[in-house]
């Protein structure tokens, strides 16, 4: 599999276009910015700037949900865990909102056809602008998304444009009924080639066990807490085999096989 | 014109803005960001004389206007910056300070002795204050006999510029700073992070892996100015401030307090761009407030 090139990042001040509320839990937030948008690769994310800090000190990384082109338009789904996002989702169209983007590498080009992305609760969120990036290149998608329940399966039509949709909710009201780990597309591992996953710790390892069982190529990216998102610092840090390597440069994306759980 | 420039004992710096260790990695990292080559200086990332692979994760925890970490200097030792670092970096035309640490006295003076034939490296930042660290750091920096003994050994070997930063988590700060003048060091920095310590009520557990870490961002800030006013009135060698200086006007008050020169640190996570705001923003204040040369404000409180 190839890396994807690694692009200049910017600071912007980007325009609030939209902020829509899915639920009480997310909301995405539309962006757009007078000069056409950096060139952006599938897991990358921004370091978003809180505005109204009172209370919140650094910045949030968020992973890029999706991107459109044509209208200029860069997207954060955004789950509301704490006090930053909280202030996010309050923040009104036509106001600005500083980004440090594009972030982190990608995941690869795959060297085979049929690909997996498994997203677990937030971690769905890059997944949209993934299948987008890599259906644009021709390869069979299918998407495998878990949740508690069926209120957080968000955007199923979005997801449908670019991918086969799979789905599982904790509580069986959406899809089969348990976790990502229990659903039937992973008891046909030959027709899998490569599998990404974004989600909890827990999920990401169990899908690892899975990939290495089977013998198929996966890529993770991982969601530390970070201060500076651009590698400087050194708070994210992952265990590898190659030692510490920081998620938010040298990720957020790792192959499982370097990865020290 | 405002003159920024400051002669910092013998370092010459075009303006008084570097930015601190640990928080700018190799400055390259910032180079989509801003012009190095505008700073005064940058002082990279600590560095040991063998690799460290520093401490477990979590290793950073928000906190009110300022955030705890506990990085524990990793970093790929003395060697692997000189063979494939320092070729990287060394043509930015400015002034670029190696940040040294170590866990035993021999450590810092083969590291040090390493680091003067680098010469795109005018000076180190002798680092006896770090406090993630089991053996050494901090260790050294918390007594005026260790402070004085490492800087003697340092200074044997040294030949350029020897500036040692020091820790805020001691009785008397001045006394610290004059042990290290006696034995020859030519500045001080000063504050490296504040001990700090935070918990999640929810899971009972420590933020941090290794339980206490290093505070720093704006919520130090005033006790940072403090110190450097302290051990500017203490020493004749000049003091480099830090400690939350996040805009032009947070870098006066240190000048102002007795610092020569300041560092930027926690504020590059906040806007990788602050640096080049805070050096426009230092020449504002000085056209607006008349004063010809920025060297003039050094400790130029108007007292009571």
């Amino acid at each position: 599999m190839r890396k994807l090139e690694s692009m200049r990042k910017y600071i912007h001040d980007l325009i609030v276009y939209k902020n829509i509320a899915l639920n009480d839990e997310y909301f995405i937030l539309e962006l757009t910015h007078p000069e056409p948008l950096p060139d952006i690769f599938p897991a990358q994310f921004a370091e978003v700037s809180v505005p109204d800090k009172h209370g919140v000190f650094l910045r949030r990384p968020i992973s890029i949900h999706d991107v459109d082109y044509d209208s200029n338009i860069v997207k954060l789904l955004i789950q509301i865990v704490g006090d930053g996002t909280k202030k996010l989702s309050q923040i009104s169209t036509g106001s600005t909102l500083n980004l440090v983007y594009p972030l982190g590498n990608s995941f690869s080009m795959p060297s085979k056809p049929n690909l997996l992305l498994v997203g677990g609760g937030c971690g769905m969120a890059p997944l949209l602008y993934t299948a987008r990036y890599f259906t644009s290149f021709g390869f069979s998608i299918k998407v495998l998304i878990g949740a508690r329940t069926k209120e957080n399966i968000l955007l199923r039509d979005e997801y449908r444009k670019h991918a086969e949709l799979l789905t599982c909710t904790e509580d069986g009201t959406h899809g089969t009924k348990g976790y990502v780990t229990d659903h039937p597309v992973l008891s046909e591992p030959e027709g899998i080639d490569v599998i990404y996953a974004c989600g909890p710790t827990p999920m990401m390892k169990a899908i690892a066990k899975y990939a290495e069982k089977n013998n198929i190529e996966c890529e993770v990216s991982l969601e530390n807490v970070m201060a500076c998102g651009i590698g400087a610092c050194l708070c994210c840090v992952q265990k590898t085999i190659h030692g510490n390597k920081t998620v938010c440069n040298d990720g957020p994306v790792f192959n499982i096989k370097e990865i020290v759980w | 014109m405002v003159d920024l420039s400051i002669n910092f004992n013998g370092l010459m710096l075009r303006n008084p803005v570097l930015t601190a260790s640990g928080t700018f990695g190799y400055g390259e990292e910032f180079a989509d960001f801003i012009d190095l080559n505008l700073l005064g200086g940058f002082i990279v990332k600590g560095t040991t004389l063998l690799p460290r692979e520093g401490n477990n994760y979590p290793r950073m925890a928000e906190t009110p206007m300022g955030m705890l970490n506990a990085v524990g200097l990793q970093n790929k030792g003395v060697e692997y910056f000189c063979s494939v670092i320092y070729p990287r970096i060394k043509h930015f035309n400015t002034n670029i300070l190696v940040n040294l640490s170590g866990s035993q006295i021999s450590d810092y003076v083969q590291g040090a002795e390493i680091l003067n034939e680098l010469e795109a490296i005018p000076a180190i930042e002798l680092n006896i204050s770090c406090p993630n660290v089991k053996e050494g750091g901090m260790a050294f920096g918390t007594s005026c006999a260790s402070a004085a003994h490492v800087v003697k050994e340092v200074r044997s070997v040294y030949r350029k510029h020897l500036m040692v930063k020091l820790s805020p988590n001691v009785t008397d700060i001045a006394e610290i700073a004059k042990s290290v003048e006696a034995e020859g060091a030519d500045s001080v920095s000063l504050i490296n992070t504040l001990l700090g310590m935070a918990v999640d009520v929810n899971t009972r557990k420590p933020k941090l892996s290794t339980i206490t870490g290093g505070l720093s961002g704006p919520a130090v800030k005033p006790v940072a100015v403090r110190m450097v006013w302290q051990v500017y009135k203490a020493v004749k060698i000049p003091v480099c401030g830090l400690g939350g200086i996040m805009n032009a006007s947070d870098a006066i008050e240190f000048i102002l307090a007795g610092a020569s020169c300041i560092q930027v640190g926690t504020a590059n996570f906040i806007d990788p761009a602050v640096t080049m705001k805070i050096i426009d923003g230092i020449s504002e204040y000085c056209y607006k407030n008349n004063v010809n040369k920025i060297s003039e404000l050094t400790g130029a409180l108007a007292m009571n």
